[in-house]
């Protein structure tokens, strides 16, 4: 296939991409005790997600991605709790907005900067909505958060599952569906082909008259939005917020989902955060006091050897065998 | 064409353009020379926007452009190579030369049509690259690529802006010189009307390619002229040659 054909169908499904689908949904039948445990996963893939399109297509480093997620869950947080706004869709929408205006408005101020400054303007970012959070006790519940919020029945039709997490689960994962097929589209559009060319080199980019910094306060606004929907999701499945949705930890920790399973890559964000939560998980129960060490060792190794993530492994796999078919 | 008039850039106490008047015509196939050092790169940073002057002005077209940004210059017709390649190293060939037909047609920011689905930049894409025999590297990531075939697609790119004015900061370095003979016939086959100015080191190039040349010394001009002209001028020799020519 010639490089035309192949750039012309690029952006086309492809039989393989149904399946994660698939396990998502068969997961909602073989594990119906861990529904709680898989709705977090679905959240953290599309706050990966939304980190992925920053970081991994437009090359923007980022520290502060948690004020993001911290506006989106605040907001449906305080919707529902000073004003009775617990309609689950609407407060997706209006926690994007926010979650998308706090993007636009910082992105304006911190994309003129790069490289360590740019990481220390998005740390100070997120630390200020912190404590801002944490002052602003009358509405936001400061160090203690917001428990014991309700949200009203999904379309009218569906109330959340507090025991089970049902319908959290399945409305998760079709909220998760819709916002990857729109950062897919995104990523396949011409206006992410130039996110790729400002990631791979800015000085090119300025000299193919390119509007560099609109391009990339899009991108940033536009993943602000999403990880916002990510924050939403996670006040309405566990109906509570607190300060912790907006730390370092948090922000950290979502860019080694992306790191584990890959960046630039859609997928990385599916792989990286199954990965990274089972592995949590899983030695936080077998060693309740170190399993720290475990996950660092893990990240150590990604870092050394697999720098591209689990999928970088597979897409290097895949070029060997095809090579030494050929 | 494209003109400057009293251009000045100082760092500091360093001045590395001392008062250039310029005048590139239009269809112009003209080269600049000089001396490592003479300030010829900073004279195309300066042409471009990447280098605001401290004094002075460019005009296109008899309009000002001195205070426009880089990215309204490439708007307006003014395009660039580098001397050291600048591409999307991760990309291939194809996409490389599709970024920048894409932003020539204004289609760079659209969000909602896959980049594949635009058959009019993959076509012009192509014949850019085959036009610069390119074809069987289009699909090719440009890390895979030899330095020298790199150079071809910098000059790609720059085509692929349809540009009014073409500054090549030296185009050939790197290129094996059997195929050098691949960038002249590339220009060569560029509609007359654009202005070609050329930075090269390679002399016999410059003398193949040019029907003017600009001699640049510590960031001034020393001497213009027709080749034959250039070509006789003891001064430019005792320049390039020191003294012993």
């Amino acid at each position: 296939m010639n490089a035309a054909t192949e750039l012309a169908r690029r952006h086309r499904w492809r039989w393989w991409e149904a399946l994660p689908w698939i396990a998502a949904l068969a997961a909602f039948f073989v594990f119906p005790t861990y529904l709680a445990f898989g709705t977090q996963v679905l959240i953290t893939i599309l706050f990966a997600l939304s980190l992925d399109l920053v970081l991994g297509y437009a090359g923007i480093v980022t520290l502060g991605h948690a004020a993001f997620f911290g506006a989106g869950a605040y907001t449906v947080g305080m919707l529902a709790a000073h004003w009775g706004w617990n309609e689950p869709i609407s407060g997706l929408v209006a926690a994007a907005f926010v979650a998308g205006a706090i993007g636009l408005a910082s992105g304006l101020v911190l994309l003129r900067t790069h490289g360590l400054a740019l990481l220390m303007l998005t740390l100070c970012t997120m630390a200020l909505l912190e404590q801002a959070a944490n002052m602003g006790a009358a509405w936001t519940g400061g160090f203690d958060g917001m428990p014991g919020l309700s949200f009203s029945r999904i379309l009218g039709l569906f109330s959340f599952d507090v025991l089970y997490f049902r319908s959290q689960y399945l409305y998760t994962l079709a909220v998760l569906f819709l916002c990857f097929v729109l950062v897919r589209m995104l990523v396949y559009s011409s206006f992410g082909q130039s996110l790729t060319g400002v990631r791979e080199n800015l000085l090119r980019m300025h000299a193919v008259g390119a509007p560099v910094r609109t391009r990339q306060v899009l991108a940033y606004t536009v993943s602000a939005a999403l990880a916002g929907v990510a924050g939403a999701l996670f006040t309405q499945s566990n109906t509570y917020v607190n300060l912790a949705v907006l730390g370092l930890e948090r922000s950290a920790g979502v860019m080694i989902v992306l790191i584990l399973g890959g960046y630039g890559r859609l997928y990385g964000a599916f792989v990286g955060a199954i990965a990274y939560m089972v592995l949590e998980h899983s030695l936080a129960k077998a060693y309740p006091t170190a399993w720290q060490l475990g996950l660092g060792l893990t990240l150590v190794l990604v870092a050394l050897y697999a720098r591209n993530g689990v999928i970088g492994i597979l897409v290097s796999l895949r070029r060997r065998f095809a090579g030494t078919a050929r | 064409m494209l003109e400057t008039k009293g251009l000045c850039k100082s760092f500091g106490a360093l001045e590395v353009a001392r008062d250039i008047d310029f005048r590139l015509e239009r269809g112009a196939r003209q080269a600049l020379i000089g001396p490592n050092g003479a300030g010829k790169t900073t004279f195309v940073n300066l042409l471009t926007g990447v280098l605001a002057p401290s004094r002075g002005s460019v005009l296109l077209e008899g309009k000002d452009v001195t205070t426009l940004a880089q990215a309204s210059r490439v708007k307006r017709g003014i395009a660039r190579t580098f001397q050291i390649n600048q591409l999307f190293r991760g990309l291939t060939v194809l996409e490389n030369v599709c970024i920048a037909v894409s932003e020539r047609l204004s289609v760079g920011g659209s969000m909602l049509r896959p980049a594949g689905a635009r058959a009019a930049v993959i076509e012009e894409a192509s014949r850019l690259i085959g036009m610069l025999k390119l074809g069987e590297d289009a699909g090719r990531r440009i890390v895979e690529l030899p330095y020298g075939r790199q150079r071809l697609v910098e000059i790609a790119i720059a085509l692929g802006l349809n540009p009014r004015a073409l500054l090549l900061d030296e185009p050939a370095a790197g290129i094996p010189s059997a195929e050098s003979h691949i960038l002249l016939d590339a220009i060569a086959t560029l509609p007359k009307d654009i202005a070609v100015l050329i930075i090269e080191h390679d002399m016999d190039l410059v003398f193949r390619f040019a029907e003017r040349i600009t001699v640049m010394v510590s960031g001034a001009i020393f001497a213009e002229g027709t080749p034959a002209q250039i070509a006789g001028n003891a001064e430019v020799r005792a320049v390039y040659l020191g003294n012993a020519a």
